[in-house]
């Protein structure tokens, strides 16, 4: 396979066919930099030869070029002997420089620094109550619950922050967010009597981090909140950040498990240091370094979220079907129990996020395919089953009383309700009537705002008027 | 004639080692070295034997350095290592134990085309 049609090669100067051959060595991930330039030297060498024997210069880049080999045996030879470069690396290792490939998160870089930084101090600050007499106990006190958002998002906005250039008012405006809110959900937790278990308390721990998630949003996309795109990475950012987090969180539980039973082998028991120091910190730091590498391997590794997503969403539709169909046959109502609005609000919410993170992957200029049907008919399912609950529950709601967890509940599902509605009539129209898929992104898009507004008044307003109860 | 795939596979490191044992050398000249020592009989695709060097080198038997060259250019050189040297004194006695194996049947093969009396009688037992 010669790089270039001989014809061509002949107008070329020897210059640019050999950038043309390197070009297509470098295409392959097989060969690297140094492989390509070690090739090189030998290609001029035999093109020098070659010449010396009294061949024209084009006619010796052709038999060197043939001598060397076809370009698709050579990589596949390479391959062989270097299978490991045909895994991407997100690179952690010191030797990366001379690899061309540019890594991100190479060891000992300064992003890395910072970011460790960021997540020791994020670590010791979780501490810091401790040093007031606060002690770490979800059964004593709910500080630590609703101050955990302030304890590691700040410093994940404080590694944007520093990373990248945001506008001081936008750094104004995050860090105001930030103090105003500790401010107030901390005269509410002091507000509530500490042996009362406040449900207005719990809720604003629950719907507190959405809020604030909007803050780091600011600071991650540099203050260029307008223009969906942006925004479109900050979902992606979201969705990676939660799965290293988890891939990190179960390395921590074994480190932790192992931990414990080795200490326990010679007579020690860790529990207390366990729940007072690992945890706590672990956490704390845990958040900062997944969003440092999430952001260290975006261009290195595939997203993993959409991955997910596609896997799931057939999966998904096909047993939301079998439950309406099952419904339909049997007869069978929902059984109208307290925790049945939960549920239904869980199961919207995967679907949610199923559909979030397929079509964040989604090229909007691809023509509709099979999997955009499977989509509706996820959305379509997700939204026949929460009518049915909904009409089973309605009509004893009145019965129950409107408490603030059922309200929150009730508000949340009205708020995935319109959303996987909105998302579906626009998917219709997309598939039948051929309007852009962008749409659809760009209504998601503008919908990040009333999550964070729904979540804001769950968090800030239902304490005060639910009287703090 | 043109050598098997296989025999210049397997040939290719004890060559490799062998050559870098003369003193340390870059691709090109190990791949003029060969054709030379076989009076050009043994043929390499002249990418092929990058890989080799590669793996060579990630066995410890032979260690690179990036130099100028007297062209200007960034050059890789090889040369061989310790451990190299050994497996080159290993290779080299498996290598004459074939060969010494071959050439004796080679003459015995020779000898029963000349004269038809086998030289060797297998023993039923």
């Amino acid at each position: 396979m010669d790089p270039k049609h001989p014809r061509d090669l002949v107008e070329d100067s020897l210059e640019m066919q050999i950038d043309a051959w390197r070009a297509h060595l470098r295409r392959s991930r097989a060969i690297t930099a140094p492989d390509v330039e070690e090739l090189e030297d030998h290609l001029r060498e035999r093109i020098a030869s070659l010449e010396d024997q009294g061949l024209s210069e084009d006619e010796a880049f052709l038999v060197a070029v043939k001598r060397i080999g076809a370009i698709d045996a050579l990589t596949r030879e390479f391959a062989r002997e270097h299978s490991e470069r045909l895994w991407k690396q997100l690179v952690l290792s010191g030797d990366a420089g001379y690899d061309g490939a540019e890594p991100v998160a190479t060891y000992g870089s300064r992003t890395m620094w910072v970011a460790l930084g960021l997540a020791v101090a994020a670590a010791l600050a979780i501490k810091v109550p401790a040093l007031f007499g606060i002690p770490f106990d979800p059964d004593q006190t709910l500080f630590y619950p609703i101050n955990i958002s302030f304890f590691t998002l700040p410093f994940i906005a404080a590694y944007f922050a520093w990373e990248r250039p945001v506008p001081a008012s936008s750094r104004a405006w995050v860090a105001a967010a930030f103090v105003l809110a500790a401010i107030v959900v901390n005269v509410f937790w002091a507000g509530t009597p500490a042996d009362e278990t406040a449900d207005t308390l719990t809720l604003s721990i629950l719907h507190l981090p959405l809020t604030l998630w909007l803050a780091v949003g600011v600071a991650y996309v540099g203050g260029h909140w307008r223009g969906s795109g942006r925004r479109m990475d900050f979902i992606r950012f979201t969705g990676e950040l939660f799965i290293y987090f988890v891939l990190i969180a179960l390395g921590g539980g074994v480190l932790i498990a192992l931990t414990f039973a080795l200490f326990q082998a010679i007579g020690l028991d860790l529990e207390l240091f366990a729940q007072n120091w690992i945890v706590p910190c672990g956490v704390a730091g845990a958040t900062v370094v997944a969003a440092w590498l999430v952001e260290a391997k975006q261009s290195v590794i595939e997203n993993m979220a959409p991955v997910l997503a596609r896997i799931f969403i057939p999966l998904f539709a096909v047993v939301l079907l079998a439950f309406v169909v099952t419904m339909a046959v049997t007869g069978r109502g929902i059984d109208v129990e307290r925790e049945i609005l939960i549920l239904i609000d869980l199961l919207l919410v995967v679907v949610f996020g199923l559909l979030l993170y397929s079509i964040s992957a989604r090229d909007p200029l691809a023509p509709a395919g099979l999997f955009d049907w499977l989509q509706l008919t996820l959305v379509g399912t997700a939204l026949l089953v929460d009518v049915l609950a909904l009409w089973a529950i309605g009509s004893r709601i009145s019965e129950f009383g409107f408490t603030p967890n059922r309200l929150a509940a009730l508000g949340m599902n009205v708020v995935l309700l319109v959303n996987l509605a909105g998302s579906g009539f626009l998917l219709l129209r997309f598939l039948r009537g051929g309007r852009p898929f962008t749409r659809l992104w760009e209504w998601q898009m503008s919908y990040v705002y009333v999550l964070a507004a729904w979540a804001a008044v769950v968090a800030f307003l239902f304490p005060p008027l639910f009287g703090f109860e | 004639m043109s050598i098997n795939k296989d025999l210049v596979a397997a040939s290719s490191t004890p060559l490799v080692l062998a050559i870098l044992g003369e003193g340390d050398s870059y691709g090109y000249a190990i791949l003029q070295r060969v054709r030379e020592l076989s009076g050009g009989e043994l043929e390499w695709t002249d990418g092929m034997l990058y890989p080799v060097l590669h793996r060579l080198e990630r066995s410890g038997l032979i260690e690179s350095r990036w130099e100028k060259a007297e062209t200007g250019r960034k050059r890789k050189y090889y040369g061989v290592t310790d451990a190299g040297r050994e497996q080159l004194a290993e290779e080299r006695r498996q290598w004459r134990t074939v060969d010494e194996t071959l050439r004796k049947i080679w003459s015995s093969v020779a000898e029963f085309a000349r004269s038809g009396m086998p030289v060797y009688l297998p023993q039923r037992s």
